[in-house]
């Protein structure tokens, strides 16, 4: 999941300096639960410039902690760039300087989307807990109607990672005449039932925090941070591999001493609750409860009886599917899955297993082979928008 | 044009769905997808190659043949299945080619022969295993551990009632000479086979 971006200076191969624009949307949004999202705001960023044929756009979906803002500052002195800003901009994988790429903040998020921390128009009230909740097909269709707006009619690529890749999936399956390829990493067909117990788990800490008043906190000025922090300690465990976890701290203590006691004494720990403390800080409970319900609801084979080669029988893109040799939460297996029943549905199809440490998280991490082949998919794609145009 | 592309050409149906285990990187298919306007996916574990093959707009998944078999694809899924210079190179190619068989109508198999005369020369001898162009490793970290002939091949075949549709036979350079087309056994350097069950 999209958990914190590197720190690093403004260079040449950024974005630069991006602003985040608004769109309020009129139209009523049926979503899957049975409920109706009368209006709502989508907030969202562009990098690069669309083409005259607007044959050139790629949209980036995120996952369960990000957000619109996958790449470039927002001022001179912004130490921390967009959450995937290692794989956006000139010259990168998906290169600004070929295509025009639009990032936005899922409905239900808390960067500026309608979701459970913003006015409910109907009421007057903030949505908290009473935010329905939505899925995968849902903020598919709510993309669908950026792309209008923005006068996009079909997407050159959807690229996502974990949630996000589930979110180009969709694409290809809901949309398949709006999109030419969809580039789906370390994703998964759908959540095992270790993946729900280890949400459940996370869901539990918030909702059992006193601080949580059943999803209520914003009037009370209270804020679960407790529970919030502990969902992410939890999340951030299955984001990383053993191997990952013993390079970076292994069994490594503050003071050469055992303290005989229950504070801190480990590195690990201390990582742990440095992560958990800061997310807690910037994150929304209800978002993070909502996220994880998206992420378990998942399961697009589920409308075909179970079968993701009939589920795939009409979508008529291209895949690209990379996977992550220590990812344990969406394990190479389940990337393998989505592949095999492409090839049987008769669909281009790509697929590589990226040797790496650093489990589910890799999806962020800018790894030489990663990169190579990543690359080496945009650039085809880049060539296809290019002859086209000519 | 590698010469071998040549000869396996005119066998693939326009419009068909192709399977090449070990596809390098990618040459074979791309051909095929612009010649035939074929439906091709590659297999292959080493990451350059995948990437070229990427490159090119080739479909390639990366599928370890010793691990993982074939049973990812399901029964007669693919029109042909191809493997070049491979066959020697898996850990058991007699289950290999049922597997072949099993998801293909046709399969497309070539390997070097190991009763090419230059081989029983090398071996008579020296008295040592046979090194040459086509096997330049040494007997110990030669990835080719299930080297045969043709008449090893084709017995094969016979017992497992795979009929062979084709038979070209060539020299190293891919060139039909009329000592391997006489007696290929002994002086035909690889042969390219057609087969189906």
């Amino acid at each position: 999941m999209s958990r914190t971006s590197v720190e690093q200076s403004p260079a040449e191969n950024s974005v630069g300096i991006i602003k985040p624009k608004t769109i309020h949307f009129d139209q009523a949004l049926e979503l899957v639960c049975g409920k109706t999202l009368n209006q709502y705001d989508l907030i969202y960023e562009t990098y690069g410039e669309l083409n005259a044929e607007h044959s050139n756009a790629v949209l980036i979906c995120h996952a369960l902690s990000g957000d619109h803002h996958a790449a470039g500052y927002y001022a001179e002195d912004d130490r921390k760039a967009g959450w995937w800003d290692s794989c956006i901009g000139p010259g990168k994988p998906v290169d600004t300087n070929q295509f025009f790429v639009v990032s936005l903040n899922n409905l239900g998020g808390c960067g500026g989307s309608t979701g459970p921390n913003t006015t409910n128009p109907e009421t007057g009230n903030l949505y908290g807990p009473d935010f329905p909740i939505v899925t995968v097909k849902d903020w598919v269709e709510s993309q669908a109607r950026l792309a209008d707006k923005l006068n996009i009619q079909t997407w050159a690529a959807v690229v996502g990672g974990s949630l996000g890749g589930m979110q180009a999936l969709t694409w290809s399956l809901s949309y398949p005449d709006r999109i030419k390829h969809a580039v789906v990493i370390a994703s998964t067909p759908k959540l095992t039932a270790q993946n729900i117990a280890f949400n459940e788990i996370s869901r539990k800490a918030i909702t059992s925090d006193p601080e949580f008043h059943g999803g209520h906190y914003y009037n009370l000025s209270t804020v679960p941070t407790k529970g919030l922090m502990l969902a992410r300690m939890i999340g951030h465990i299955t984001y990383l591999s053993d191997e990952a976890m013993g390079e970076k701290f292994g069994r490594e203590r503050k003071s050469s001493e055992f303290n005989f006691g229950y504070d801190v004494e480990f590195e690990v720990e201390s990582y742990l609750n440095y992560q958990g403390k800061r997310f807690s800080k910037t994150f929304d409970a209800n978002t993070y409860l909502l996220m994880t319900r998206v992420l378990d609801y998942f399961d697009p084979a589920a409308d075909f009886g179970g079968s993701l080669e009939q589920a795939f029988e009409k979508s008529s893109c291209g895949y690209l599917v990379v996977s992550f040799s220590t990812d344990w939460r969406f394990s190479p297996e389940r990337s393998e899955q989505l592949v095999s029943a492409m090839v049987k549905a008769g669909k281009s199809v790509s697929y590589a297993e990226i040797d790496s440490q650093y489990g589910h998280d890799a999806f962020l991490i800018p790894t030489e082979r990663y990169m190579a082949i990543f690359s080496a998919y945009m650039g085809r794609i880049a060539q296809e928008v290019n002859v086209n145009e000519s | 044009m590698r010469a071998d592309l040549r000869v396996i050409e005119p066998w693939v149906e326009p419009d068909t769905q192709v399977l090449d285990l070990g596809c390098g990187d990618g040459t074979l298919l791309a051909y095929l997808q612009e010649k035939k306007r074929v439906l091709g996916y590659g297999l292959e574990i080493d990451q350059k190659q995948i990437t070229s093959c990427i490159q090119k707009g080739v479909n390639v998944v990366e599928q370890d043949l010793d691990k993982k078999g074939l049973r990812n694809f399901a029964d007669k899924q693919f029109d042909t299945v191809i493997m070049t210079q491979a066959l020697q190179a898996i850990k058991r190619p007699d289950a290999m080619l049922d597997e072949m068989m099993r998801i293909g109508r046709q399969g497309i198999v070539t390997f070097p022969n190991f009763g090419y005369w230059r081989c029983r020369h090398y071996l008579l001898w020296y008295g040592k295993m046979p090194m040459s162009k086509t096997l330049p490793h040494t007997w110990y970290n030669t990835p080719n551990i299930h080297l045969c002939t043709f008449k090893d091949f084709e017995a094969l075949c016979q017992q497992k009632n795979i009929k062979i549709l084709n038979r070209t036979v060539v020299d190293a350079n891919f060139e039909q000479s009329r000592f391997a087309l006489m007696w290929p056994n002994l002086f035909a350097e690889f042969a390219v086979y057609r087969i189906s069950r």
